[in-house]
């Protein structure tokens, strides 16, 4: 069978639609909830700074400017954690599927 | 087998620093020494091993897939290391500190910008990037375009960046060097250059993986243990160290606050973008997602290089912060004993001061080494990923449409090799006393602008064609370069000018929508029958992107 006869045969199974459907849908997810806090942190960071003077504690020094752009970070971390176990596992055997049954 | 002998050359390398380490602390009378043998014997033992890997990796290196990407046979957790080895440049280290040490809460709003960017490579990228390319980033922008223009239009952004963050680099070395070693800076520009061209000339990107590698962990070890030396001093509370950081500084309680850095929202806007979308175009970087076997490992180095480059931030902030009270007080570390007057070695020095404040000359020592180290790691991989855009892209494809001979490739691989580091050397030695991190937004307003909306719109939109990439991107690199030359910092600073054409210094805003505009107008205005043969190409394209299928495998040994 040729090479496009295989794309074709993938394009048309409902699985590969499904696969890339739930992984865009993931990916685009995932990437609105890291860079929707990170522009408006930027935002806010730019026109209302004084937000993040507030002390994290009575008495304390530190504003709680800080942990939230350590979360930022971390939580950015996280969030690749949760996309490649979904990715590998999930969306891979879907895409295994899919290939296995286009060289049938 | 080859791995556990990598491991078994990185153990004893580190074995040996630490040896190194211990020894001369018996020995009384090293401070006084004007040159600082400890710190130099540690970057010896690092440049043998190194060389020693480069050796073993030559004997490797038969083939333009070994030296372009390793054979493909580097695993996730390595490729996440040496991303992150890629990523954490000397810039990263004694700028961000500065950054901290100067204006506070500002440096980890940068900081924050520039590791945003990780997150979205891998949701929107990796798997993409892997099942598409085979050497460099050309081959996906121009995988259904015209492979002459929009190859030779990639390598040359390629080149630019590439270019660009050589110059970070090599200042960053000769910063340093002249700092540690009383050496003149062009020297060490000179070593450094030449380390380079041998790294990536006879190892290629084998070389440059375990040189990443080692420098990764060195990096993360030394700023860790330099982060626990230093919270010990401030008894292990971050209240305590901000409480003195707030009365050493001049700011104030101002530290604790966002400044003027970001003052100006669309200033701000602009420095994100080109930080978020420019790490996604960095050639060196693209690179490295060819060195895995498959999407799989693709989407696990980005996990691993995301946490290593999260955490040496947190790493960097609080490092910066600390020194404010340590350095930021202690005459020894002024220009004449003025406190608050001119720091030695320059701004980008207060993480080194700190070193030598907590660990004394020895670790100063090890983190000067480490540093080096850093800058060479990084150096190799820019080399290497600009000498790929010459022979892969300009020679090979372009020039030789595909019929040079792998032979004759790595010849070119090699010269291109050369010639990058003696350009990188000249161009050190000309961009002495620039503002390190400066110069890295430069090289990433570029990336942003030129390098990332081809290859995004390559992978995601159906109607590109060869004649909207070609102009959008020759927009984008017009605009990003043109505007930063009229910035504040090129136009008044460097060149004299009394008022700054262009207000901002990071063009992305402007130089990035241009490039998108340009190439979308271009692309849905083009009703040539190469734009309709383009646009149905895509079906297969999408096909490989997102299933791997006829994707370039590993490469059997």
């Amino acid at each position: 069978m040729s090479q496009s006869n295989i794309y074709a045969k993938i394009r048309s199974n409902p699985k590969f639609a499904e696969m890339v459907g739930k992984r865009t849908r993931f990916a685009i997810l995932l990437s609105l909830i890291v860079l929707v806090p990170y522009y408006t942190y930027m935002l806010l960071v730019s026109l209302q700074p004084q937000l993040f003077a507030a002390k994290i504690s009575e008495g304390s020094v530190i504003t709680i400017g800080w942990p939230i752009a350590a979360l930022i970070v971390f939580g950015g971390w996280l969030l690749t954690g949760v996309y490649v176990s979904r990715a590998n596992g999930e969306f891979d055997s879907l895409n295994e599927e899919v290939l296995k049954e286009a060289r049938k | 087998m080859k791995r556990s002998i990598t491991a078994l050359i990185a153990g004893s390398l580190l074995a040996v620093s630490f040896t190194v380490l211990a020894a001369p602390g018996a020995i009384e009378g090293v401070q006084k020494q004007p040159i600082n043998f400890s710190a130099i014997a540690m970057f010896m033992v690092f440049v043998i091993a190194t060389l020693g890997i480069t050796k073993w990796a030559a004997g490797k290196t038969k083939s333009t897939a070994d030296f372009y990407t390793a054979g493909g046979g580097i695993t996730g957790f390595q490729n996440g290391l040496a991303i992150a080895g890629d990523y954490m440049s000397a810039a990263t280290l004694l700028g961000l500190t500065s950054m901290v040490y100067f204006k506070g809460y500002d440096g980890f709003i940068y900081a924050v910008c520039f590791f945003i960017g990780w997150p979205i490579i891998l949701f929107l990228m990796a798997e993409r990037l892997r099942n598409l390319g085979k050497f460099t980033f050309a081959d996906i922008a121009s995988y259904r375009l015209d492979q002459n223009r929009i190859r030779t239009f990639a390598a040359m952004g390629s080149l630019t960046v590439v270019c660009f963050y050589l110059i970070v680099q090599m200042v960053g070395a000769g910063q340093l060097i002249q700092l540690l070693f009383g050496l003149e800076y062009n020297y060490a520009v000179v070593v450094v250059g030449v380390l380079m061209m041998v790294y990536v000339t006879f190892g290629g990107m084998t070389a440059t993986t375990w040189v990443q590698i080692i420098k990764a962990c060195l990096l993360l070890g030394g700023g860790i243990t330099l982060m626990l030396l230093t919270m010990a001093q401030f008894g292990w509370s971050f209240e305590n160290l901000f409480t003195k950081a707030i009365e050493s500084h001049k700011m104030g309680e101002k530290l604790m606050v966002p400044g003027s850095l970001m003052a100006d929202p669309i200033s701000a806007l602009s420095l994100s973008l080109g930080l978020l979308f420019g790490t996604a175009g960095l050639p060196h970087i693209m690179m490295r997602f060819f060195t895995v076997p498959n999407a799989k490992e693709a989407r696990k180095s980005v996990f691993y290089a995301t946490g290593f480059i999260g955490l040496f931030f947190l790493v960097t902030m609080i490092l910066g912060a600390a020194a404010i009270t340590i350095v930021g007080t202690n005459p020894a570390f002024f220009e004449g004993g003025q406190v608050g007057g001119k720091l030695i070695g320059g701004g980008n020095m207060p993480v080194m001061h700190l070193a030598k404040a907590v660990g004394g000359d020895i670790f100063l020592g090890f983190l000067s080494a480490v540093a080096f180290a850093t800058i060479l790691a990084v150096v190799s991989g820019l080399a290497l990923a600009g000498a790929s855009a010459i022979s892969h892209d300009l020679y090979a494809r372009v020039i030789k449409k595909g019929t040079a001979t792998s032979a004759q490739e790595m010849k070119v691989t090699r010269f291109a090799s050369v010639g990058l580091g003696i350009t990188a050397i000249l161009l050190g030695i000309a961009f002495k006393d620039q503002n390190v991190l400066f110069l890295v937004a430069l090289a990433f307003g570029v990336a942003s602008s030129v390098n990332f909306p081809v290859l995004i719109l390559s992978m995601y939109w159906k109607g590109l064609t060869t004649r909207g990439a070609l102009w959008g991107g020759i927009a984008g690199l017009v605009s990003s370069v043109g505007l930063v030359v009229l910035s504040p910092t090129v136009w008044v600073k460097i060149l004299g000018n009394k008022a700054a054409i262009f207000p901002y210094d990071h063009p992305a805003i402007v130089s990035m929508s241009l490039a998108f505009f340009v190439t979308w107008l271009l692309s849905v205005t083009d009703k040539s029958a190469r734009a309709a043969k383009e646009a149905e190409a895509y079906d297969e394209q999408f096909v490989r992107a997102q299933t791997g299928l006829g994707a370039a495998g590993a490469h059997a040994h």
